[in-house]
């Protein structure tokens, strides 16, 4: 027990001085997360829009598709991943394993279906409506998409954040392909499991606090973007 | 959370125009930061390095593929920037069981290996997978366990026999279960003793080193440790040492590197350079002289023979 509050007075130790070693890898987990979810944004809200615009009857197999990876556990990705990138492997040659690429390409694949489905259920809720009217005022296919996307923005960013929180809490797969190397792959969540190993346990409690405080800030951004139940909060 | 999923029905205007020139900016931060943070230094544990003494490119690197002890003992952490400093060479170490460690080498995906297994290194050796193979350092392995000991196994001199007293008894005993160089030892002693191991009482966890040992703290159950280990977690167990000195449980550490005839891509020569510093008088030295609480975790170069 006093073990746990140690570890959460040092944490605040380590998180109040920005200890160095933390700060770098709260730093990577950001980016490597970062990334990834900006990615499968990218990719994931143009596929989610496409699917959610067409008659729900016709989208049936990709539905389900993107429902069961929506489940897909981070260790599977990561097995995946490292057979793919392993020298032995098709992409061996490209020298991808243990680098912080080749985790923001798994956690790239974790996010896409998260991203891509949540925003194909929030367009199926509205978008053929806002789609119709767009089209009867004239708009033409890209405009009307944009006004879909527009207008399922809330939906959209939920789909987002949904994302970013699966792929910086995962500690599966960037396990597996980044291979935890000190200030090059080792992120959060591996961090705390090395730590939790080590029994330095103030690192590992003050790790998992960052993660907290980095969750927070990004809901409040995100109940920011909502408008906070207010009227003009953007 | 729901309910947004589902799209609010109030339409304000939030400017999502505006959004695009912030993600691009956070889109270029977060790629020139990553970029950047690919050619850093690790910061923690290393010092500035200054020049290299030998003439190796600034940015090279090998990837040290190890066993758990060698890098939750914290050994390496006081080898790795000496070599760094002298050779400019990067050691970027992955840690995971032996038999990991191994199969990471045979797929090429390291360029050094520093293990314990010393049948399995000398078979794959053979089998051309490694090269350049040296006993680089031993320690022990020991039994540790509960201090009111049930299973009375301080009264044995034998490893074996003191399983024997553990399994007949059915006293709790957490294995790593995990193919590493520890678990093997573990599995042979069983197979050596004749014993079946399993029931209810033999828990094989999965686990690396010190999650076993701490598990086995809180069980309150038997389990077989490397010394180094055990010594560096020691404050924070509740176990002790049951068991130590049968020359079964003596645990040689081999440092070696992918064959590149095997692996043309593996950066041999660095990995040569490492082998060979970790053998040199210096890192000889810096092993014999790594020390926790006053005692030594690793004893430089061969034991005896197994």
């Amino acid at each position: 027990m006093s073990l746990l509050f140690e570890g959460i007075l040092q944490a605040f130790k380590l998180i109040l001085t920005l200890d160095p070693y933390m700060m770098q890898i709260v730093l990577l987990s950001l980016q490597v997360s970062g990334m990834a979810v900006l990615f499968a944004t990218l990719a994931g809200v143009p596929l989610g829009t496409y699917l959610g615009l067409k008659p729900a009857e016709r989208t049936r197999f990709a539905g389900k598709l993107l429902y069961t990876l929506m489940g897909l556990p981070p260790v599977v990705a990561g097995l995946v991943f490292y057979l793919l990138f392993s020298r032995m492997g098709p992409l061996g040659v490209l020298g991808l394993l243990w680098t912080p690429a080749a985790m923001i390409i798994a956690q790239f694949a974790l996010a896409l279906p998260i991203i891509a489905g949540l925003t194909m259920i929030g367009i199926r809720g509205s978008g053929k409506e806002v789609q119709e009217t767009a089209r009867t005022l004239g708009a033409g296919k890209l405009l009307t998409a944009w006004t879909v996307v527009r207008e399922s923005r809330f939906a959209i960013f939920g789909a987002v954040v949904t994302g970013l929180g699966r792929v910086i809490a995962e500690v599966g797969a960037v396990m597996i392909v980044g291979g935890n190397i000190e200030g090059r792959t080792r992120v959060m969540t591996t961090a705390i499991v090395l730590e939790t190993g080590k029994g330095n346990f103030e690192l590992a409690v003050g790790l998992g606090l960052a993660l907290l405080v980095i969750s927070f800030a990004i809901n409040s951004l995100l109940y920011h973007f909502q408008g906070g139940g207010k009227d003009n909060a953007w | 959370m729901l309910k947004f999923l589902q799209g609010s029905k109030k339409t304000k205007k939030i400017g999502f125009k505006s959004l695009l020139p912030i993600s691009a900016i956070l889109c270029l931060v977060l790629t020139i930061n990553l970029l950047s943070g690919c050619s850093q230094k690790p910061p923690s544990g290393q010092e500035a390095k200054g020049e290299p003494e030998t003439g190796a490119k600034a940015d090279e690197f090998i990837i040290l593929a190890t066993t758990t002890s060698t890098y939750d003992s914290g050994l390496l952490d006081v080898l790795l920037p000496a070599f760094t400093k002298k050779y400019g060479i990067e050691v970027r170490v992955v840690s995971k069981g032996t038999g990991q460690v191994l199969e990471i080498g045979k797929r090429g995906d390291a360029d050094a290996l520093l293990v314990h297994d010393r049948a399995a290194e000398l078979k794959l050796v053979e089998e051309g997978y490694f090269t350049d193979r040296q006993d680089v350092m031993y320690n022990d392995f020991i039994v540790v366990g509960p201090s009111a000991d049930p299973a009375r196994v301080k009264g044995h001199q034998k490893v074996m026999d003191a399983f024997a007293a553990i399994a007949s008894g059915g006293h709790n005993f957490v294995s790593r279960g995990d193919d590493s160089g520890t678990n093997r030892k573990e599995l042979s002693v069983w197979k050596k003793a004749g014993i079946d191991a399993s029931g209810g009482w033999y828990l094989s966890v999965g686990q690396g080193m010190g999650d076993t040992l701490r598990m086995a703290g809180e069980m309150q159950a038997y389990t077989l440790a490397d010394r180094a280990t055990y010594l560096s977690l020691k404050g924070s167990l509740n176990l002790e040492i049951v068991l130590e000195g049968d020359p079964v449980l003596f645990n040689q550490y081999g440092i070696m590197s992918v064959n590149p005839a095997k692996h043309s891509h593996v950066k041999y020569d660095s990995a040569r350079k490492f082998i060979e510093f970790m053998m040199s008088p210096e890192g000889q030295e810096m092993i014999a002289s790594f020390q926790i609480g006053g005692e030594s975790l690793f004893f430089p170069g061969k034991g005896v023979a197994d």
